[in-house]
């Protein structure tokens, strides 16, 4: 049953990923042209399988083309916030003492304040790009992870296996490295890939602000160019709505299979 | 550690995070390409060339840095969030004008989705404990999932087609029919029926939230001790379900309720900009719109003072329940 739901969450995931990579070759024109009469049902012309919007553009290749922006914004802005979460909790939870305090004490503040106000800011003051946008993300995802890490240093830095590397004259940026890091790597991939799923939802509520990157097209700005039109033509919202709604549900699904199977302890409470 | 010096603790450190804000934004506007005085007039302040020089003197950008950052802080604490061009009002009367708006919309969501998502957790606990009506632990946590990964201002957008363009149940847009000019009650009741839509969105996803919490502490709390010590001693399972193990297992969620009124204050923004609500959300994404720096800066502060305020309350009644269920004799604050 738990497997049943990440097999399911892979394969969904595949498809995306899929259709993300080929969208170049499925649509070569731009999904910011206009190709069609504006407002088509979907289903209405056989070239536009989800319709038009109201400019005439293809919903489809919007659709497909808007997929490349969420994996790209969700998987390189958990690269980074997972770096940063890193460096900062090893150094914390492995240096204790002073540097510890003062490491937490900023974790806990950027943890505090409102995460989505901030990433807005960050992203209309510094004007929306897709490296402003990965980098506010990143900016405000990365908290937890150092927590997270920390935690697992000030568990393991006291094991004879450390203890052993220490007395064997190791220096402290191998032992982090080679010896605690790969025994705290469980969490961290389990945390990840729920993040990946989190910076989608953020991203795509940045676009739908207006604050998405105005050279790639994205699913949140196609919701939030939807709305203008919601009393007469409902249907343009839910394509790229059920796509964002997929795509995380199936992250999320591949994140409840990777907790169960590196996370065994922990099973019998999750289940 | 006594509740005074507990109390000075938790100010001291809600303090310093308003501090860190403000660094925070003096820095933003040095970031942005361009002079800070052209960055905070804007698109505003394009064509008016006395307005920047005001800004480059009100913020001594002729000095050295430090000497602006002292001014900046200078500012903040006499509560001078700088003057909006484009409204031609103080920021903070902007956003003091908002607030109410906002609060009520979030108290609303946050009473909504912790009452709704800790008794679904609780529900779908039962259903294991009792190894009865299994399917309905299945349709809760399945639906959490699905409502976990929804966009907040999708499901906004999706509850105005349904209830109220399809429907008609509820009014999708602002806080009350201004036109009609209701008072008293009548006033009362047609702000509650604006607030159900923007306040049942930003809940679903809290609720989620709360409701996999909720189950997941109280699964941990009932394979406990005391639990089966209480049971061999003939407390009923309903008793024991409400007593011991639901009461123990709330204190991770009001902890994590705490964490999340950062989130919330954030959902609040897309709620508010779907529904047209004239909250600080709304007010941010006008001026996202007017490319209004000022304000911008001025709710950030303001919505992290916000958080920051009910995280110390949160603090408060985590003590007071932790100190509760300490002298109750079950389980401490581990």
């Amino acid at each position: 049953m738990r497997n049943g739901g990440a097999v399911a969450g892979l394969a969904l995931f595949a498809v995306v990923a899929a259709l993300a990579l080929a969208a170049p070759l499925l649509y070569a024109h731009s999904p910011w042209m206009m190709v069609g009469k504006p407002m088509l049902l979907p289903f209405a012309d056989a070239k536009f399988v989800m319709g038009t919007d109201m400019l005439g553009r293809d919903v489809m290749a919007g659709l497909v083309h808007g997929a490349r922006v969420s994996l790209l914004v969700g998987l390189v802005s958990t690269a980074a916030a997972l770096t940063a979460g890193v460096v900062i909790g090893a150094v914390a939870g492995y240096a204790g003492g002073w540097l510890d305090d003062a490491l937490m004490a900023f974790t806990e503040f950027f943890q505090t304040i409102p995460q989505l106000v901030m990433a807005v800011l960050v992203v209309a003051i510094l004007s929306p790009t897709l490296p402003s946008i990965i980098g506010a993300i990143a900016l405000v995802s990365w908290p937890p992870v150092a927590r997270l890490v920390r935690g697992e240093f000030i568990a393991l830095r006291e094991r004879e296996f450390v203890q052993a590397a220490v007395v064997i004259g190791q220096r402290p940026w191998r032992i982090i490295v080679s010896q605690i890091l790969p025994n705290a790597m469980s969490p961290i991939i389990v945390m990840g890939s729920f993040m990946v799923a989190t910076a989608i939802l953020t991203e795509a509520a940045l676009s739908f602000l207006g604050l998405g990157d105005r050279n790639y097209m994205s699913w949140g700005f196609m919701i939030g160019a939807a709305r203008g039109v919601i009393r007469q033509s409902w249907w343009l919202s839910i394509g790229p709505g059920v796509a964002i709604l997929l795509t995380v549900l199936a992250i999320n699904l591949i994140g409840e299979g990777l907790n169960d199977a590196l996370n065994p302890h922990l099973r019998q409470r999750g289940e | 550690m006594n509740l005074a010096a507990f109390i000075a603790t938790k100010l001291g450190k809600a303090l310093g995070v308003l501090l860190g804000v403000v660094v925070i934004n003096f820095f933003l506007i040095r970031l942005a390409p361009g002079d800070p005085a052209q960055v905070l007039a804007g698109e505003s302040g394009a064509g008016d060339a006395q307005y920047v020089e005001n800004l480059r003197r009100q913020f001594g950008l002729d000095q050295p840095l430090p000497t602006q950052l002292a001014l900046y802080l200078k500012g903040a604490v006499q509560l001078d969030l700088g003057y909006s061009y484009r409204n031609h009002v103080p920021v903070l009367d902007l956003i003091l004008e908002r607030l109410p708006a906002t609060l009520l919309l979030m108290a609303a969501a946050f009473v909504l989705s912790i009452s709704l998502g800790v008794a679904l957790g609780a529900l779908a606990a039962r259903t294991r404990y009792r190894n009865r009506h299994r399917w309905l632990d299945s349709v809760v946590m399945s639906s959490a999932m699905l409502l976990y990964a929804t966009p907040l201002f999708w499901l906004s957008l999706l509850s105005i087609i349904v209830f109220s363009v399809l429907l008609g149940w509820f009014p999708a847009f602002g806080m009350e029919t201004v036109t009609a000019g209701h008072t008293g009650w009548a006033r009362v009741a047609d702000i509650g029926a604006h607030l159900v839509l923007p306040a049942g969105s930003l809940a679903a996803f809290f609720m989620a939230v709360y409701a996999r919490l909720t189950r997941a502490s109280m699964l941990e709390v009932m394979g406990m001790d005391f639990v089966r010590t209480a049971r061999a001693k003939g407390v009923t399972a309903g008793r024991v379900l409400r007593v011991h193990v639901l009461r123990n297992a709330l204190m991770p969620v009001v902890t994590f309720a705490g964490v999340q009124l950062g989130q919330l204050a954030g959902g609040a923004i897309l709620t508010e900009t779907v529904f047209g609500w004239p909250g600080i959300g709304r007010l941010m994404f006008d001026a996202l719109m007017q490319r209004d720096y000022q304000l911008l800066l001025g709710v950030f502060l303001v919505t992290s003072a916000m958080v920051v305020g009910f995280n110390f309350v949160a603090d408060l009644v985590y003590r007071l329940l932790g100190a509760g269920a300490a002298s109750a004799g079950t389980r401490g604050t581990s």
